[in-house]
């Protein structure tokens, strides 16, 4: 008997128990904020009020069940949290729809639709991606799809892919949705594979530079390709959103796989010096830059397309102070696109710096088990895939979040599971997916070795 | 790959406090600014979401103004003001953008933001009811206000009125005219609102104006008041039947243009100081005045409130009697002449501190306010603004303007059974123009419950009684509304 060499090997906990419970938390805030809305209203609770809530609680039970099932060793904070801001989300709209008719656009009932779709993705995508390596074997294929997804708006006439002047979207019939969004899961797939695959050549050191190690001139190659990639979509589709989001991301995951920090100055160098040449050629990057800059001046406040919704939207904050008027209180129909774009500044208004500061806490909480799930990940691709689809995350709520706070350029992206839309919301649920398929993968126990090795002899052939 | 990845997460963590910080900034520091910018329309939203307390006089009888629920839940409460013209540059209205009149200076306590109401408020904000304010009643008598607007608005003329009670500066009355329907300028309706506003204030006859109180004006010989005030305070021997130099036209030494009585009149070579102010002649005024000095007038006319700048709690313009400028010109002073201007108000304030014994009270327009379930908040308390006169002056003066009103330029204004004290003004204005006229009053002369000065620009009838013929029916019509309570 030997038994008592060393520590025993830590066993990660499950915590299902906790997740269930904290699944049920998460339903019961947004019950109780959809609750809020009726009050501040009309002074009663709404009638709809069980029906959304059980509805909500149904779907997310459906998504636990699954989870369980196929992932049973999951972040167990991961649904919870998507949970919270995806209800959230869903009281906003479903309160600025009943803002008048300024207010109309939002659909809260759409966007339940929207949800559920969203949680039968989240599901397919953990009954059938097994193991996230297999991803890792589709790395061209998914480049590829990226690329078509991102180019078809670029190549249709702008009848079918034109809105509000970013030709993003594919539009038939009453139907529409924004390949962009998917596209990003796609990139993400397809820079990590390549990456991992690459990594070694692009580390190699080039010629130095001051204290910085330049790679090699020939290794430049698929950076330039990305930059001139995104500078196109820049161009093409009018989406300076989706441009800064994408080579963000590469450029972050270029810098995770080499870690050379050359890669990160270069990857600046190059978006910003395209950035520029882009405002001067292109008025409406321009204009972006002149309404962060100048957003009180009273002239681009009244000029079209001018700094008219980013003040709105800063009012919206500043009226709601610390604690906000409550739900339902405030005026959000006073910001134009308060249910897309604008849906931040006009949650800040009812719910306060108190509520935004939870609503950043929850995405930071998102994020932070990603990453900490891309560093339990036991091979470098799924370290790579996890660490890239966090960061996404994060950069796309700093660029959009960022944007309607002034505190960076403004540049339409959608707040992620809050803005009304169909595509980003499967999208992100997917991504969410991928996320704790990768966790279940990076906490599972590895095969016990048998303690008794005295007792027991163990034949392999 | 765990170092980089490391480095990610601290980059993500970054963003986020970039986020966070940026956010804390916007909704603490910059918050103010941002509610309160003029193109944050949520600010006049929350103007409509209060409602408001009401406007009302005689111990809350009469209704001035009032809140209406529109139902509308954007624009929910409206003001309305039911007596309309007469009472609209004391009332003010509540526009979208700014408030005036009462309504503007008592702001705190009728939109329920007054430190005194703040329990009240804190109720009404757990209990998610809309916050009400408390009502402000106001010292004014409403008969005689109707009396004094329709006297006034029927002279066509442009003009004020206002009678205080002397003993404790409540204010019975206070018009002017032209005026306007407040009623257009309290929509929840910026560009309504605009258009009506502009309307009025492209107005020649200036109807925004509150002239009781806004501008001031040359008082006439209803100043000599303040110069005979002077007179007797000086010397403690003199009295109304002290004599008087009284040449037809006096020179003095610093100018060759003489001072005359009006139209050439006589009044004797001399005569009794009350015999020279019952029929108000010019000369003896200016010598007295020369005789005392400039120190003295203007010491007497401090004591009386003039320099003073008030707050009724509307804000009252600073009278004054003009600066130092020689003999002739502080004889052209000493009857109301020349740099001499004064509002109705601080006239009011003259004729009311002679009425009660030589001490000024300080005039004020709200008796009480009364909180949202009707308990009372604060309720007037009178003041004393200043002794101006010794019960003694005050006295022989009240002798003086009785015998104006009994056989003198005043006897308009008399009222039957009851003994009335006044003085009249005719102050001259720029050639070829019609003179002001003034008069001041207060009644009963011997336990006076009210003074009236009442002002009519350019509103002589062209001879130097005027005041007499114009003014003084008005100040007999107002003092009468008020007796008779």
């Amino acid at each position: 008997m030997s038994a008592v060499d060393g520590a025993p090997v830590p066993m990660t906990a499950k915590r299902r128990g906790a997740q269930l419970a904290m699944l049920a938390f998460a339903v019961l805030i947004v019950m109780g904020a959809y609750a809020s809305v009726g009050v501040g209203l009309d002074g009663k609770i709404p009638s709809g009020m069980l029906t959304y809530g059980l509805g909500l609680g149904a779907l997310m039970l459906a998504a636990y069940l699954v989870l369980a099932r196929f992932a049973p060793w999951g972040d167990p904070l991961l649904l919870p949290l998507v949970t919270l801001v995806n209800g959230i989300g869903i009281v906003m709209i479903y309160r600025i729809e009943h803002s008048g008719k300024l207010g109309a656009g939002a659909n809260a009932t759409t966007q339940l639709m929207w949800t559920a779709l969203g949680v039968v993705m989240f599901s397919a995508t953990l009954i059938v991606l097994k193991d996230q390596r297999a991803l890792q074997r589709m790395t061209y294929t998914a480049g590829f799809v990226a690329v078509v997804l991102l180019a078809i708006p670029a190549v249709l006439p702008g009848k079918f892919s034109e809105v509000q002047g970013a030709k993003i979207w594919i539009k038939f019939g009453g139907f529409s949705i924004q390949p962009g969004e998917f596209a990003k899961l796609a990139l993400v797939v397809f820079f990590a594979g390549y990456l991992v695959a690459k990594r070694d050549v692009l580390a190699l050191a080039g010629r130095r530079l001051l204290f910085i190690d330049l790679p090699r001139a020939r290794d430049l190659g698929p950076v330039l390709i990305t930059w001139a990639f995104a500078i196109a979509t820049l161009i093409v589709e009018k989406d300076l959103g989706t441009s800064l989001l994408l080579f963000g991301t590469f450029i972050a995951m270029l810098y995770i796989a080499t870690q050379r920090t050359s890669w990160v100055l270069i990857g600046i160098l190059l978006f910003v010096g395209g950035a520029i040449l882009a405002g001067m050629a292109f008025s409406h990057v321009e204009a972006r830059f002149n309404v962060w800059l100048h957003a009180e001046d009273p002239t681009l406040y009244d000029a079209g397309g001018g700094s008219y919704q980013l003040m709105q939207g800063l009012f919206a904050i500043g009226s709601g102070g610390i604690l906000g008027t409550g739900l339902g209180l405030g005026h959000p129909q006073n910001i134009p696109l308060s249910f897309s774009d604008f849906i931040f500044p006009a949650t800040g208004e009812e719910l306060g710096l108190t509520g935004l500061m939870a609503i950043l806490m929850v995405y930071a909480l998102i994020v932070q088990r990603g990453l900490r799930t891309a560093l339990a990940a036991r091979d470098p691709f799924s370290k790579l895939l996890a660490g890239g689809l966090s960061f996404i995350l994060a950069w796309q709520v700093f660029i959009i979040i960022g944007g309607v706070t002034r505190l960076i350029p403004l540049t339409g992206l959608v707040t992620p599971f809050m803005s009304a839309g169909g595509s980003a919301l499967l999208a992100n649920w997917i991504l969410i997916a991928v996320l704790v398929r990768m966790s279940d993968g990076a906490r599972r126990p590895p095969p016990q070795a048998i303690q008794d090795e005295g007792l027991t002899q163990v034949m392999q052939r | 790959m765990n170092g980089t990845l490391k480095r990610a997460a601290v980059a993500c963590l970054l963003m986020f406090g970039l986020l966070m910080a940026n956010v804390t900034y916007l909704g603490v520091v910059k918050a103010d600014g941002l509610r309160h910018d003029n193109r944050n329309v949520r600010s006049f939203y929350e103007r409509y979401a209060v409602d408001r307390g009401w406007i009302t006089a005689d111990n809350g009888k009469v209704t001035l103004a009032k809140t209406v629920d529109t139902g509308d839940p954007t624009y929910r409460f409206e003001r309305r003001y039911p007596q309309g013209k007469a009472f609209a540059h004391v009332v003010g209205y509540f526009a979208p953008e700014s408030a005036t009149g009462i309504e503007g200076a008592e702001s705190k306590y009728l939109d329920g933001s007054h430190p005194d109401l703040v329990v009240r408020r804190a109720i009404d904000l757990i209990t998610n009811k809309p916050a009400k304010g408390a009502s402000v009643d106001l010292a004014l008598n409403v008969a005689a206000q109707q009396v004094a607007y329709k006297d006034l608005a029927n002279t066509n003329k442009r003009g004020a009125v206002v009678a205080l009670d002397p003993r404790s500066g409540a204010i019975l009355t206070m018009v002017s005219v032209p005026s306007y329907d407040p009623n257009p300028l309290a929509l929840a309706n910026k560009a309504k609102v605009n258009e009506a506003y502009s309307k009025l204030d492209k107005d020649p006859k200036k109807p925004l104006l509150d002239r009781a109180i806004d501008l001031t004006y040359a008082p006439g010989s209803t100043f000599k008041t303040i110069t005979s005030a002077a007179f007797l305070g000086d010397n403690s021997s003199r009295s109304a039947e002290t004599m008087v130099d009284a040449p037809d036209s006096k020179t003095f030494k610093d100018s060759t243009t003489p001072l005359v009585n009006y139209h050439g009149e006589s009044c004797g070579g001399r005569a009794t100081l009350l015999a020279a102010f019952t029929i108000s002649c010019n000369t003896p005024f200016g010598i007295i005045g020369v005789g005392l000095g400039y120190d003295k007038l203007k010491e007497q006319a401090a004591k009386f409130g003039i320099g003073t700048k008030l707050a009724i709690p509307l804000s009252v313009v600073g009278s004054s009697i003009g600066p130092d400028e020689g003999e002739t010109a502080l004889a052209q002073t000493s009857i109301g002449q020349r740099n001499n201007q004064m509002t109705p108000m601080q006239m009011a304030m003259v004729a009311a501190g002679i009425a009660n014994k030589g001490t000024v009270m300080k005039p004020y327009l709200v008796n009480k306010v009364m909180g949202p379930d009707g308990s009372e908040v604060t309720a007037a308390e009178p003041e004393e603004f200043s002794e101006a006169t010794s019960p003694e002056v005050a006295a022989e003066l009240t002798k003086m303007m009785m015998n104006v009103v009994r056989s003198g330029t005043g006897t308009a204004a008399q009222l039957p059974g009851i003994t009335v004290a006044g003085k009249t003004g005719t102050a001259e204005t720029a050639p070829g123009q019609a003179s002001h006229a003034w008069f001041i009053s207060f009644a009963p002369a011997d336990n006076p419950r009210v003074a009236v000065a009442v002002f009519i620009e350019s509103g002589s009838a062209g001879n130097d009684a005027s005041g007499g013929t114009v003014a003084a029916p008005i100040a007999r019509d107002v003092m009468q509304a008020v007796l008779k309570k």
